[in-house]
């Protein structure tokens, strides 16, 4: 797929750099303002889609391979479940044995900052992924493939 | 709560709305726009209601769902939906909203239910009492979620990656044989 007119690349480029900014915020303090891992996550998959929308395939890959989505996607949901491992070795799954630091502060609650990060790699490289594929799919027209299956 | 009911009941019948129109149109582009805007219109009552963490969430997901679900459609030439429906999917249906306004009556007749805006709080109670001595974390739903009930949590994001897994299976590119090919060889 190509990209899109000069117009919509130019406040692209000027945006993609507040929405990760905004994305991340909303991660890492999802422990003391409304968010978290999971809205910071799309957040962030979405500015990674607006530059493949805009700019095309080419562009956004080399920004964000599929290969690094793969390992992020991976990587997320493999450190969140061993969080709860490690909480295993202290009492129960998921028992919050991190130090705690001080209330209101950004480093405290433990293992919550932790798991939100965890969390937002593996929500924001795996809707990336689902969209790229997508993106990849279209190569082929949706016609030519339904009729080489029918065939 | 008594002040934004009316709020709530303007929203509550345009989500209906948008959701009749989603299921009767005949173009699929717009029954896709319509979906989405229940989903913004429900973000908006979960404003109302004191819920920003699923507001925020409902937002995002359903801006990217729109995305996607319009890639999606625009993929397919024809998008004109023309095969009427059967009687069957009608008359089963009916009965179910039967069955559910019934059911639904018998409850609030029986005053065994809750008042709106004023739910059990026996479980929840501990969470809200205990939430920030035990967690330190002073967002609430964070500390639910990712503390007391962070086993949820993982079976979620066990669906997610198993769904995405499926996806990129079914629409890969590299070793996929055609059926033709499959038939010469």
């Amino acid at each position: 797929m190509k990209g899109m007119t000069l117009i919509v690349r130019t406040i692209t480029d000027f945006v993609v750099g507040f929405i990760v900014v905004f994305g991340t915020y909303i991660v890492l303090y999802g422990h003391l303002t409304p968010g978290g891992g999971f809205a910071g996550g799309v957040i962030i998959a979405c500015a990674f889609i607006l530059l493949l929308l805009a700019h095309g395939k080419e562009v956004a890959f080399s920004k964000l391979g599929e290969n690094t989505a793969h390992f992020l996607d991976s990587a997320g949901a493999l450190v969140f479940l061993l969080l709860g491992w490690v909480g295993m070795s202290a009492g129960w799954f998921f028992m919050n044995t991190l130090p705690r630091g001080e209330q209101f502060s950004l480093f405290s609650s433990g293992m919550i900052l932790p798991a939100n990060i965890a969390i937002a790699f593996k929500v924001g490289s795996s809707l990336f992924l689902a969209f790229s594929a997508l993106a990849i799919f279209r190569r082929r027209s949706f016609r030519a493939v339904i009729e080489e299956e029918l065939t | 709560m008594e002040s934004i009911t009316p709020q709530l009941y303007a929203l509550l019948v345009f989500m209906i709305v948008g959701s009749v129109i989603a299921i009767e149109t005949r173009n699929l582009l717009s029954a896709v726009i319509s979906v989405s805007a229940v989903g913004f219109a429900l973000s908006v009552a979960f404003l109302f209601l004191g819920a920003p963490d699923i507001a925020i969430t409902q937002l995002v997901v359903e801006v990217l769902v729109l995305i996607i679900l319009i890639r999606g459609t625009i993929l397919i030439d024809n998008t004109a939906i023309e095969t009427h429906r059967d009687t069957l999917a009608v008359v089963s249906s009916l009965i179910f909203f039967g069955l559910l306004l019934g059911f639904g009556a018998m409850i609030f007749a029986s005053e065994g239910f809750p008042e709106f805006g004023e739910p059990l709080m026996r479980v929840s109670k501990v969470y809200v009492q205990t939430g920030l001595p035990a967690t330190y974390a002073a967002n609430i739903v964070t500390a639910v979620i990712l503390d007391f009930r962070a086993y949820d949590t993982l079976g979620e994001a066990t669906v997610l990656f198993a769904s995405i897994l499926g996806a990129l299976a079914l629409l890969r590119r590299d070793g996929k044989v055609s059926r033709r090919e499959v038939a010469t060889a």
